[in-house]
Order: structure tokens, then C-alpha cells, then sequence
């Protein structure tokens, strides 16, 4: 499939006198796949709002090619920006307006046919409060809106930063099946949220970033298998059988960690492997169960950012690619 | 063109525009009705009543004279000691000449189109220019403190088309009220001089001097304007524009005046903006130095002059215009948005 959207090293560097040098990108690579809808993840201050507004020519990087659609932005964003929609960040709009307003005066700009702004606010359910100011609408409608101005110009790639935000149980879930139902129609979706349910349910692939590093990225199904750790839980038919378990398969090599009623063993590679040591030894299996790894914790483990008991985590401590002992990318180089 | 269009359309749309629009023609409106009601037309009978009263007090003025005269020579006779009342010659003790009492001083104010319109067009002029720069700041002020600017950014990624384009409407809307003001100021005062004073003498040389004197306030409108929609640009809010004139007109107005007038400096107003905005309008101001003395032929002594004239004026008023909406451009093009 066709790059719509290409990074590669991209890095920009905020300097001040006070705060010193911070690398904000720090060579960045990203790659989305026409007609994905593809998961941009990472924790706060990662740097995923500045590739977004990199991206879209509204901040200037110091390094790095970006290309948007097969043209390199951004120089080519004029000719290009007419089939991206986005948004970025939280929806900001003039308070005073209506959303009709709002959409008409941006279909205008871009020469949008007006009638294009009914059919987005149908689309987002917004027809029938389209006449009320949007300092009247909630967090959740202000989103909505937002999400209508990005695909007001039937944009082939649609980026949305933190779409969810705000929304309602309901919401959510329509906002999933408008990304399916957009995908589904052709257009690239690039999505950035921190709800990584969400994201392991719509998106195909994803790309997780820490302090302005790429991490992990690749097809979900992907990211998660390479970082899944192998482990495996087993109940035996008798719970006195246990520790001549544990010893049987450690002397095979598998870790072990006991519990009162179950053991889990890890490095497993072939689970069937574990029902054969241990019925050799009349040791039998009443459950075996893999434990399957989700987008939530590998996102903690790869990004260093899970909760840790006493500790208060600040902004900016999370990982960082190549340092000793810490993970690599998922995949492979630039482009795989 | 689009653009352009939707801009036009997003100035009108926006509520702050349409009312201070509507504030600044109803002061505008005032000031002509009140002038309408605060003025006369004068006719014969009330011009022989004043000449009547003009004479009177000439007479006052001599009676009284010629008492403060006798009053003195009697003090001097008598030898009082002089305790400052009289002078030392009691002959110098004279009523005014009959003509230094005029009888336009008994009339009721009457309006004089030549005289006295070249003056009004000073407020007119100064009032929309207010009006200019208050709309001017908010109306890209408030696009980027509430994210509009970084919408319309991701719909036309060129950001001087973008930020000159909103300028270009800005200015049209600007003229689009302004122009049609003018001709209603021009009108309403001629109205006023017809049915409250006087349209005598009004040549086409006057016209012409009246319609150039409309044209430099109209500029000094739109040049306001620009300022206001400039600085705001450069700081990303409203408030930056009108922090900023405050910020000039207190400290460097105010301030400096003081400061200038401690230190003594010679042409003090000469440093002053509203002396150069004054010229503008009026063509010329001339500045007086009291701390000097330029003999004449009859052994007095006049202060010495300088001359502010509306071509200074359009060199500070074009440098300040290029400056500050260079910044703004720059600042435009390099700074990021975020």
C-alpha cells in the first residue's frame, strides 16, 4: 500500500535561557499506510501534538523530510492541504459563533460548497444545535464540531488529536464506527488518544513515540505480539500437585512463580510443550491459559510510564529509545 | 478571493464590530446634533443688539478708566504709598480702543461652514480611527487567542496570504464605513450651517481644502487601523494592541511630556505623537519657545517658532505603519503557532 503519510528524522529543539535545550522531536520516523486507520500514541509531552502541528506547517522543525500525500510538506502544503482535515489538540473555535457559522466561514476559506456543512453536521449529530453558539456547547459537542470542520473538505487523510476527548459512553462508540465507516470509504485516518481500548479496537496499526523518539510501531496485532512476554497460567487437577510442577518445569527451564492455586511460567515458547513435561511426570492439566498481552501495557512497559507505588511520576520521565536495557523499536527501519 | 470574501463576511458577522461601528457613529451622530442645537443663525436684529452691547461696555470701559485715573492721581497727591494698585504714570490709565471690543462676542454661537468644518473633520477622523483600531486589534486578536487563526492555518497553509488577506478586508470594511460617514459628516455640517449659521464663502478652493483634509483623516483611519490589527498579530491578543496604546499613551506620552517639560527641553511637543497627528489633520502646528525672544520692530519680544507639518507627519506615520506591520508579518512567517 501507497505511504499517505512519511516522517523520517524529524526533530525540533525548543531553547531557553531558564529551561535550557529540549529535544521535542528528536528524530522522529513515522509511516501511515493508505486506508488505515492508524494509532498515534504517547505519553504527555511526547512530542505527538508537535509532530501534528509539524506536520500541518504550523510549527517549523529543525531537521528531519516529512511527506504528505507523495508531496513534501512543507513546502508542498498549499497544494496538499485541501485533502487533509484535522484537528489538533482541543477544539478552539470563536466562542460567539454558531457552529454553522464556524463551518460556513471555513468551507468558505477553503471553497467548500456550502451544502458540504449540512451534511457534515448531520454527520456528527450536531443538525439540530447547529444554530447555537459554540460557547453554549459542551466539551463533547465542541469535539464533535471539530471533528466536522476536519472532514468538511472530504479530506483524503483525516488526523484527529484526542477525538474522544469529552464524549459521552455514546459518543465514543459513534466516533469509532465514523473512523470504521471513514476507512472503509478510502480515507486515511491518523488517530491520536490516550484511550488505548479504543485504539486497539479501530486502529490497523500504530505508531507509540516517547520523548519525541519512536518506539514501537507497526500493526497492532504486531506490536503486540513482539512484546508479548510468553507468560502462561496452569491450574493442575490437584493443588497439592503444584510444587512438583514447579519444580518440573524449572528444571526444564521455564520460570516459574508460584501462587496458592495456580503458577505462571514464563519464556514459554510452546505451550503445548508444558502439558507434555508435566503429564510425564502424572502431573495433569486441568487449565492453560496464554496471557495475552494489550495495547495498555505494552504502551506502559515501552514508554516507561506505568504507575509505580509511591512514586509520582513527572511529565518527561518515560523512555527513551537506545539506552541500555531498554527496548527497541518494534519493527524494523524507516519504511517497514 | 474566497478568502478575502469569508473575511469580509467573518468582520461583519462578529458582534464586537458591529457595535463599535454603531457606538462610533452614534458619538459622530452627537456630536452633529449637539452642534445643530448649541448654534444660531444670526440676523440683523441680533447683530445691531450686539453692537448695542459691544458699545455699552466700551462705555463701562471708559467710565471705569477715567475713575481709576482720577483714583490714582488722587493717590498720588495725597501720598499714599503705592501699594501696587496704580502705576507710576497715571496717565497710562486708558480704556481699549472701541474696536478691541467686538460684537461677536454678544452673539449666540453661530456655525461658519468655512470657518469652523476644517475643525470637526479633527474628531470625525479621530473617533473612527478609535473605532479602526479597537476592531482592528480584535478582530485578528481574537482569532488567535481562540484558534481561529490555527483553523483557517490548517484550511490555507500560507500564512502571509492569509494574515495580509484579513488585513485587506479589514481595511475595506473599515472604508466601507468610513467613506460613507464622511459624506454624511460633510452633509450633516452643511445642514447645520445652513439652518444654524452661515455657508457664505464657501469656494471650490475651500471645498478642495475640505475634501484633502477628509482624505488625510480618512488615511489616518485606515493607518490606525493597520497599527491596531498589527499589534495584535504581533502579540496573539487583543490585549496586546490596547496594553499597548495604553502603555504608550501613559508612558510615553504622559511620562515623557513631564519628563521633557523637568529637563526643559526646548520643543517639547516635538516629541509628542499627538503633535504629529494634529498636523496631520491640520497641516501645520507651530510650536512655540517661550524662553526666547525674537526682538521685533516695536521693542517686544515674540517666542521663537517651529514649524510640524503634515509631511513630517506622513514620514512617522509611514515608518510607524512599516514597522510594525513588518514585525507583525515576520513574526507571521517565523514564529511558530501553537
Amino acid at each position: 500500500m501507497p505511504a499517505v503519510l512519511e516522517i523520517e528524522g524529524l526533530r525540533k529543539t525548543y531553547k531557553s535561557r531558564r529551561r535550557g535545550t529540549r529535544n521535542a522531536l528528536d528524530g522522529f520516523d513515522m509511516r501511515v499506510d493508505a486506508g488505515q486507520v492508524h494509532g498515534f500514541l504517547g505519553p504527555n509531552g511526547s512530542g505527538k501534538t508537535t509532530t501534528l502541528r509539524t506536520l500541518l506547517g504550523l510549527i517549523r522543525p529543525d531537521g528531519g523530510r516529512m511527506v504528505l500525500l507523495g508531496h513534501e510538506v512543507p513546502a508542498a502544503l498549499p497544494t496538499v492541504a485541501g485533502q487533509v482535515g484535522a484537528i489538533v489538540e482541543s477544539p478552539q473555535f470563536f466562542p460567539h459563533f454558531s457552529a454553522r457559522d464556524t463551518l460556513s466561514l471555513l468551507a468558505g476559506a477553503g471553497e467548500v460548497p456550502a451544502t458540504r456543512v449540512d451534511e457534515v453536521l448531520e454527520l456528527v449529530g450536531l443538525r439540530d444545535r447547529a444554530g447555537e453558539r459554540v460557547k453554549t456547547y459542551s466539551l463533547g459537542m465542541k469535539q464533535r464540531l471539530a471533528v466536522a470542520s476536519a472532514l468538511l473538505k472530504k479530506p483524503k487523510l483525516l488526523i484527529l488529536d484526542e477525538p474522544a476527548n469529552g464524549l459521552d459512553p455514546g459518543g465514543i462508540r459513534e466516533m469509532r464506527t465514523l473512523m470504521r465507516n471513514l476507512a472503509e470509504s478510502g480515507m486515511t485516518v491518523v488517530l491520536s488518544s490516550h484511550i488505548l481500548g479504543e485504539i486497539q479496537l479501530i486502529c490497523d496499526s500504530v505508531t507509540i513515540i516517547s520523548l519525541g523518539r519512536r518506539v514501537a510501531f507497526g500493526p497492532v496485532d504486531e506490536v503486540l505480539a513482539q512484546h508479548s512476554s510468553g507468560a502462561v497460567r496452569i491450574r493442575l487437577e490437584a493443588v497439592s500437585d503444584l510444587p512438583a510442577a514447579t519444580e518440573t518445569l524449572t528444571r526444564a527451564g521455564i520460570r516459574v512463580t508460584g501462587h496458592p492455586d495456580h503458577l505462571m511460567l514464563a519464556g514459554v515458547d510452546k505451550p503445548a510443550s508444558v502439558t507434555r513435561l508435566l503429564a510425564e511426570q502424572n502431573l495433569y492439566v486441568s487449565e492453560l491459559a496464554p496471557i495475552a498481552v494489550d495495547l495498555e501495557s505494552v504502551f506502559l512497559e515501552l514508554t516507561a510510564t506505568a504507575p509505580v507505588p509511591g512514586q509520582h511520576r513527572q511529565v518527561d520521565e518515560s523512555m527513551k529509545v537506545g539506552g541500555t536495557g531498554q527496548p527497541g523499536p518494534a519493527g524494523g527501519g524507516w519504511g517497514a | 478571493m474566497s478568502l478575502f470574501r469569508t473575511e469580509l463576511r467573518r468582520l461583519t458577522k462578529r458582534r464586537f464590530t458591529r457595535y463599535m461601528t454603531l457606538l462610533g457613529l452614534l458619538v459622530l451622530a452627537a456630536v452633529v446634533v449637539g452642534v445643530f442645537f448649541t448654534n444660531q443663525k444670526i440676523d440683523a436684529g441680533q447683530l445691531a443688539q450686539a453692537e448695542r452691547q459691544a458699545d455699552q461696555q466700551y462705555q463701562e470701559q471708559v467710565r471705569w478708566s477715567e475713575q481709576e485715573r482720577v483714583n490714582c492721581e488722587q493717590a498720588k497727591a495725597a501720598g499714599t504709598a503705592n501699594d501696587g494698585r496704580f502705576p507710576d504714570d497715571c496717565s497710562v490709565i486708558s480704556p481699549p480702543p472701541r474696536e478691541e471690543i467686538q460684537a461677536e462676542w454678544f452673539l449666540p454661537s453661530t456655525f461658519n461652514f468655512r470657518e469652523t468644518f476644517d475643525e470637526t473633520l479633527i474628531p470625525f477622523a479621530a473617533i473612527l480611527a478609535l473605532v479602526g483600531f479597537v476592531v482592528g486589534a480584535s478582530f485578528v486578536g481574537a482569532e488567535w487567542s481562540t484558534g481561529g487563526m490555527m483553523n483557517l492555518l490548517l484550511w490555507r497553509p500560507k500564512r502571509l496570504t492569509v494574515l495580509l488577506t484579513k488585513l485587506a478586508a479589514l481595511l475595506t470594511g473599515i472604508l466601507a464605513v468610513t467613506l460613507p460617514a464622511a459624506v454624511l459628516w460633510f452633509a450633516g455640517f452643511w445642514a447645520v450651517a445652513t439652518f444654524r449659521g452661515s455657508t457664505e464663502k464657501v469656494t471650490s478652493g475651500v471645498w478642495q481644502s475640505f475634501m484633502l483634509t477628509g482624505v488625510r483623516g480618512v488615511v489616518l483611519v485606515l493607518v490606525l487601523t493597520t497599527i491596531g490589527f498589527a499589534l495584535a498579530s504581533l502579540g496573539r491578543h487583543t490585549a496586546m494592541a490596547l496594553g499597548g496604546v495604553v502603555a504608550v499613551m501613559v508612558v510615553g506620552q504622559f511620562g515623557l511630556g513631564i519628563l521633557l517639560e523637568m529637563a526643559n527641553v526646548r520643543w517639547a511637543e516635538a516629541w509628542l505623537l499627538p503633535t504629529y497627528v494634529l498636523a496631520w489633520m491640520t497641516k501645520t502646528v507651530t510650536l512655540q519657545d517661550w524662553n526666547s525672544c525674537n526682538a521685533t520692530y516695536y521693542g517686544s519680544c515674540e517666542p521663537a517658532t517651529m514649524d510640524i507639518t503634515w509631511q513630517q507627519s506622513s514620514v512617522l506615520l509611514s515608518v510607524g505603519v512599516v514597522v510594525i506591520l513588518g514585525a507583525a508579518l515576520w513574526a507571521m512567517r517565523r514564529r511558530d503557532i501553537s
